[in-house]
């Protein structure tokens, strides 16, 4: 039987979902601008396959499969791969990462709801840690056409190295080694006359501001429709200024200026849609902002101490695991306990 | 008036329904043919029975007396004949029955002798007791005795009162309409309470969305001319109507579980309270009727001035029912209960009668597992973390939900109400409130029943004890005396050589012989009983007892005074 | 050579009056697990599991000399509470001991009482009240349902009644959980 309340409001898991993906579009509209439509085929690549493995995951475990192929959690976890992962990645590199997200890190776990960790970030990290060349190639904004993207995604072109490079974080800090090497011919030079070259844009990597930018706006849209809270963007993109601009103040002709952490890479993706991952992240308020803070803390040291391309993924797993501890000792006090 | 008004965390904004129900003004009902009134409608103890079947009841004659600290007296709503006194069914989720006096009405309503008092010049003990047997209690839907809440804190006084104006729940407008048309009457029940609990100020809360309520309530204390009374819109928002949510909107005080509002110098009352306070003082009339909104499925929904112990069918064909409704929810849609039957009666706690259709109220979409959104703590009023609560409820973790403070959860249905996976929280939430009381409630008992089995057997140990005592010294009388008669008679024939033998001899033969005396006295005694006709099975026990019996002390046969049944 | 020794008797010396401290400091009183395992049990008293009483029981447990699963009026739940506890694997209440029954109270049928007294010795917890040649009684919020008084009654007038659920003991059912029964059918048979 039925007890109250009697009423609901129409919301549904569903509808979080989708609304999560609408977020997601302007920051794919700028992609496919800089980028090219190649893009699109990954989604539906990994769109695809993970529906595919969802699917079989749920017929193993004798779940009902209408119902949870329908509430778009997979198609989330399919789009934030195919966004982080290269976009000339091959089909069997996208479909690899999908499964395992879906397979081992959602369903085995299981499902939905029950993941400590991001799908989409384990997939990654699992993906750059198995094949590190091919999840490092990124080919510069405009640079390659429709075309060679879709020979390059179903393996026909395979000379990668030849017309791709690093991506604008990467490429910075291999020139600021560089810089601080005496022998170097660009000895001397700051962060700043170092990003004058063809792959950097204003504040970023070229076209991939723009792409940040796209996901600023989705995110702020998910803000004002109550499907996230401020705490995490507002944490993760304040500690990584605070992080970035305490370093760049002290040297700024050896680290890159905190602007240009916030628009490069995976941040603005990570803030607003990665770390706000409600299943594998922290829920309390005062635990979003630690939990948000201590991710961009370790994004900052793993792009410039570290060897990868980029941290996001690295430190949401980490933050990831620290998430019960950090629900259990940030509950807020409750009605009438609330210390004045 | 400008009022700092605060806030509370969370709260939901469901459809109000509440116009429907306003345009027509309160009606009353007519009589039914049979009228179902419960013992046992208010919080605390079960009011005993002061009628029996046969007997002629006058209305508000009392039929119901309070028992013990905390309970409330139940009054005839009518003149009539006492049917029966036996369990009916009760309105609440479980379908139970409850001890419920049925009268039928004999048509005359005739009222019996009212006595009025002036709450001025009674002490306030026994202007308490007068509500006590007057039946007042609280009217929002919790019934508390009221009287058991007009007692000033520590300092004597009270700073603020506060009178529940708000209802915010969809459908209910029954304190709507009584502000709106018995603002004045409901005003004098206010300054009694006032009195007895020399408040400094009283502020009445209402809801933004009831302008016409505010301002009959505002020109009535225009008109009594009285200071320090207020009437203050407040933002509508669900659950603004929860007691401490009302008293921290008004003045900004947290009252935590567990904790008397008293203590932090307010006080909360419904103002269909304060108007039967006022029928029960200044008219003598204890709370025989209540106004209840009838909403929902129905043609004409509106409010009736009902008799308790009206059956709720009776009153609903009042208003028109729809061909396909299905269930009556006594409440609003948000905390309401659905009732077991059709015909349970209207009592004390129904300010609603929602009528309710498969069409009108579906079904949730099916429970899908937690994505821990949050959805449900931003919108808990009372800033706990539900999906917590849930998961811990979920695996029956009652300690750690008790941990993340469970009982303060109020029930409101707000985390419910906003779950994007349709998850039945708060079934969860009263499904391991009840088991924890229950746990409590066996653990009790089996303490009590350890404690009681201890003391058993200390006492019996006790007993052997003293028993052994008491046969050493018997024993050991005997043998002084045993030995005194050989000393005076020494046996004849006895050997030189072995002067001392033949004594302690004696002395054991004459010990058996005692024993075995006080043996078949014993058998003597026990043999009467009507061991006829007994099974084999039976004798053999009996034998077994009656061996034991020997042995066993005799004070162990218990001598408590026989109890009468 | 005698350095090392002293220094080796120094710290056997230290450690020494550090256990000896610690076995005094912390001395546990009595045994704790007897106490936990008295407290999982339902203290009916009745002996079903072959115990005099149910801390006889709870020592036995304890010393590894009885099943956790001798208890009926403890049930199922009582069983996995044991379990839990004590680390050991879950098992079905042993048969040889009885079933687990609805909880009751004994009623004695005042009109075929002769006054025996039997049933008041009978009762570990002094739940019936009378005397000799009187009609005896059972004070039924004392009583737990043990069944120990029913065997020396010679007139067989105590019978058990099941207790009455009331609003008061009424409890809230667990949620029907998870998607409807219908659903998960037509996906087992899709699948």
């Amino acid at each position: 039987m039925i007890n109250s309340p009697f009423v609901r409001k129409a919301a549904s898991v569903q509808s979080v979902m989708l609304q999560v993906l609408l977020a997601l579009v302007p920051g794919i509209a700028a992609y496919v601008w800089f980028f090219g439509a190649g893009i699109l085929v990954q989604i539906a690549i990994a769109s695809a396959a993970a529906l595919a493995g969802e699917a079989a995951m749920l017929a193993i475990r004798g779940k009902p499969k209408a119902i949870f192929l329908t509430d778009l959690s997979a198609i989330v976890t399919a789009w934030l791969i195919a966004l982080t992962f290269p976009p000339i990645a091959p089909w069997w590199l996208t479909v690899t990462g999908t499964l395992l997200a879906v397979v081992v890190v959602k369903q085995l776990y299981g499902g939905l709801g029950q993941n400590p960790f991001n799908p989409a970030m384990a997939a990654f990290c699992l993906m750059i840690v198995a094949y590190p060349a091919l999840m490092s190639q990124w080919p510069a904004a405009g640079q390659l056409d429709f075309k060679t993207q879709l020979d390059l995604i179903f393996g026909g072109l395979r000379q990668v190295d030849a017309i791709t490079g690093a991506t604008p974080l990467d490429a910075l800090r291999t020139a600021l080694r560089a810089a601080a090497n005496p022998d170097s011919q660009v000895h001397g030079l700051r962060a700043a006359q170092l990003m004058d070259g063809p792959a950097f844009g204003f504040l970023g990597g070229k076209g991939s501001e723009w792409i940040a930018l796209g996901y600023l706006v989705g995110g702020l849209w998910l803000i004002q429709r109550r499907i996230i809270t401020w705490h995490i963007p507002f944490a993760f993109c304040g500690a990584l200024l605070v992080t970035a601009g305490l370093l760049w103040g002290v040297r700024p002709d050896a680290f890159a200026s905190p602007v240009f952490h916030l628009a490069s890479g995976g941040a603005m993706l990570g803030a607003f849609f990665i770390l706000t991952d409600p299943v594998s992240g922290a829920t309390t308020p005062r635990g979003k902002l630690l939990f948000a803070a201590g991710a961009a803390v370790l994004t900052y040291v793993i792009r410039t101490f570290g060897a990868y391309p980029d941290g996001i993924a690295f430190a949401t797993l980490l933050m990831n695991i620290l998430v019960p501890i950090i629900d259990m000792k940030t509950q807020a006090p409750v009605f009438g306990h609330k210390k004045d | 008036m400008l009022r700092k008004l605060f806030k509370f965390h969370g709260g939901v904004k469901p459809q109000t329904n509440k116009e429907q129900s306003t345009t027509a003004p309160i009606a009353a009902v007519p009589l039914p043919d049979r009228l179902v009134i419960p013992l046992h409608q208010a919080v605390g103890g079960h009011p005993r029975p002061l009628v029996q079947p046969g007997d002629r009841v006058f209305k508000g004659q009392r039929i119901g007396g309070a028992d013990g600290s905390l309970s409330s007296a139940v009054h005839a709503s009518t003149s009539g004949l006492v049917r029966a006194v036996a369990p009916a069914v009760m309105p609440h989720t479980s379908g139970l029955t409850t001890l419920s006096v049925i009268i039928e009405p004999d048509g005359e309503d005739r009222w019996g002798e009212l006595d009025k008092v002036n709450y001025r010049s009674t002490p306030p003990d026994e202007l308490r007791d007068f509500l006590r047997d007057a039946g007042v209690v609280g009217l929002g839907g919790a019934v508390f005795p009221s009287y058991a809440k007009l007692k000033p804190g520590k300092e004597g006084k009270l700073k603020t009162l506060v009178i529940n104006g708000a209802e915010c729940e969809p459908f209910i407008t029954c304190d709507d309409m009584l502000m709106r048309e018995r603002a004045g009457d409901m005003l004098k029940g206010i300054l009694a309470m006032r009195h007895m609990l020399q408040a400094e100020e009283v502020l009445i809360g209402i809801e933004d969305n009831k302008p016409q309520a505010v301002a009959a309530v505002q020109a009535a204390i225009a008109a009594s001319g009285q200071s320090g009374i207020e009437a203050v819109a407040i933002p509508t928002r669900y659950p603004a109507g929860g007691a401490k949510q009302l008293i921290r909107v008004l003045t900004g005080i947290e009252v935590p579980h567990g904790r008397r509002s008293t203590d932090f110098g307010v006080q909360c009352f419904n103002v269909g309270t304060a108007y039967s306070i006022y029928e029960a003082l200044e008219l003598g009339r204890p709370l025989i009727s209540r106004l209840v909104t009838v909403a929902g499925n129905v043609n004409a929904p509106r409010n009736y001035d009902v008799l308790i112990g009206t059956p709720m069918d009776h009153l609903v064909r009042l208003a028109g029912p729809r061909a396909d409704t299905d269930r009556y929810i006594m409440g609003g849609p948000m905390m309401g209960v659905r009732m077991p039957a059709f015909d349970v009666p209207v009592v004390k706690a129904t300010n609603c009668i929602l009528v309710g259709s498969e069409a009108m109220f579906p079904a949730p979409a099916p429970e899908m597992p937690c994505i821990r959104c949050g959805e449900c703590a931003k919108a808990c009023p009372a800033d706990l973390a539900p999906f917590e609560l849930y998961w811990f409820s979920r695996s029956k973790n009652f300690g750690k939900a008790q941990e993340y403070h469970l009982f303060d959860c109020i029930e409101c249905g707000c985390c419910s109400f906003v779950c994007p996976s349709h998850i039945p929280l708060v079934d969860y939430y009263r499904f391991s409130k009840s088991e924890i009381w229950a746990r409590e409630r066996e653990k009790e008992a089996a303490d009590a029943a350890r404690d009681r089995f201890e003391f058993k057997n200390h006492r019996q140990e006790r007993e052997k004890l003293e028993k052994a005592e008491k046969l050493a010294a018997k024993a050991a009388a005997t043998r002084e005396k045993v030995a005194a008669d050989g000393a005076t008679a020494p046996a004849p024939g006895s050997d030189a050589a072995t002067p001392a033998k033949p004594a302690p001899d004696a002395a054991k033969r004459a010990l058996i012989e005692a024993a075995m005396e006080k043996a078949r006295q014993q058998k003597a005694q026990a043999a009467p009983k009507n061991t006829d006709q007994l099974s084999p099975d039976v004798q053999a026990e009996i034998a077994d007892i009656e061996a034991r019996r020997e042995i066993v002390a005799k004070p162990a046969a218990s001598p408590l005074p026989p109890q009468d049944a | 050579m005698f350095t090392a020794l002293f220094v080796m008797t120094g710290i056997a010396l230290v450690l020494g009056a550090g256990l000896g401290f610690a076995s005094i400091k912390f001395k546990v009183e009595g045994d704790p697990l007897v106490d936990k395992i008295d407290a999982i049990l339902p203290q009916t008293q009745c002996g079903q599991c072959g115990f005099p009483g149910c801390r006889p029981y709870a020592t036995a447990i304890a010393g590894g000399e009885a099943e956790i699963n001798q208890c009926p009026p403890g049930g199922e739940e009582g069983i996995r509470k044991l379990a839990d506890l004590l680390g050991r694997e879950f098992k079905p209440l042993s048969e040889e001991h009885g079933v687990e029954k609805p909880k009751s109270v004994a009623i004695i049928d005042e009109n075929t009482c002769i006054g025996c007294t039997l049933c008041i010795q009978a009762c570990p917890v002094d739940a019936i009240v009378g005397a000799a040649k009187q009609m005896h009684t059972i004070v039924a919020s004392e009583c737990t349902g043990c069944e120990l008084c029913l065997a020396p009654c010679p007139v067989d007038c105590i019978t058990m009644e099941p207790i009455a659920e009331t609003v008061d003991t009424w409890k809230w059912r667990y949620p029907v959980f998870q998607i409807a029964p219908a659903a998960l059918d037509t996906a087992r048979q899709e699948a």
